[in-house]
């Protein structure tokens, strides 16, 4: 009992390369090298024809097209089978007017959730939680959420969490609190005595030597 | 989506991959974007139209075989 609990919440680690897995989804049988070249949300809910989870379909299905926009793929995870997977989307499509367009992974064995510290036995010892995995296109693990059970996500968080992460990495920059596409960005803090003389003369708005805001080109 | 059914016949999909190839080989990306299809649902096409026959690979590159051939006709 003590082996199972101590693999089921092995936590993956930011800057880390993604488990790798292949799975069978209501697509067919992915890999995670499948997704080489894009960004990918690796999300998990609960489990299908629940009332939280389905409005969390509804809301990532909503999002999906913006998330195309960005290079971003959606691939979902529950401990059901394609089977029930199926039937559920097709009742979303049928009574709620939502077409699914992304694949749901079937981990009936559980392989991919252990993988990924998707099961919290505290909150259920045979659900997974409400994860997020924002995976970069070289297969990195960018960023992450858990949310418990009773609680549906915020697709606006997880956009947003999809700018910054793309913004950092081009323009080499980092995002303050509440930051949203179009904001000014934090400027990298000097490391040197000297960098920081210079800094206050760099044309950033700057509060004080450590903390200087830029507007980003597009913006 | 699948590219091959279980009866082994290739699907819509996997037909679209398919008649990509008319053109000639391709790499993934290529493929993708001759068929609008995303990248990874193309990879995993590749995966089971190899498998099953439809379809050859040489570095990196895809093209039909004389199955993959026969199917599109």
């Amino acid at each position: 009992m003590a082996e199972i609990q101590k693999e089921q919440i092995g936590f993956p680690i930011l800057g880390q390369k993604a488990p790798d897995f292949e799975a069978l989804t209501t697509q067919g049988t992915l890999r995670l090298s499948d997704y080489k070249g894009t960004w990918l949300i690796l999300f998990s809910h609960p489990a299908d024809f629940t009332p939280v989870c389905t409005t969390e379909f509804m809301a990532f299905s909503d999002i999906y097209d913006e998330l195309k926009k960005r290079n971003v793929e959606l691939l979902g995870l529950s401990v059901d089978s394609v089977s029930s997977h199926i039937a559920w989307i097709r009742n979303c499509e049928e009574k709620m007017g939502t077409k699914i367009p992304f694949p749901i992974i079937a981990d009936l064995n559980k392989d991919v959730a252990k993988k990924y510290g998707m099961i919290h036995p505290e909150q259920s010892k045979t659900e997974t939680v409400r994860c997020v995995f924002i995976i970069d296109p070289e297969s990195k693990i960018r960023a992450m959420l858990y949310y418990p059970l009773t609680t549906g996500r915020n697709m606006s968080e997880i956009l947003r969490l999809v700018d910054a992460l793309q913004v950092a990495d081009k323009y080499k920059v980092a995002t303050p609190a509440n930051w949203k596409s179009g904001d000014p960005v934090v400027v990298p803090a000097p490391v040197t005595a000297e960098q920081a003389e210079e800094r206050l003369k760099e044309g950033y708005e700057c509060k004080d030597w450590y903390l200087c805001r830029k507007k980003l080109p597009e913006s | 989506m699948p590219c091959v059914s279980p009866d082994g016949k290739p699907t819509t999909s996997g037909m679209a991959v398919l008649k990509s190839l008319k053109e000639g080989s391709a790499s993934p990306e290529e493929i993708a974007s001759r068929t609008g299809q995303p990248l990874f649902r193309v990879r995993s096409g590749l995966r089971e139209l190899t498998n099953s026959g439809f379809v050859e690979e040489e570095s990196n590159k895809y093209g039909l075989s004389k199955t993959g051939e026969t199917a599109i006709q």
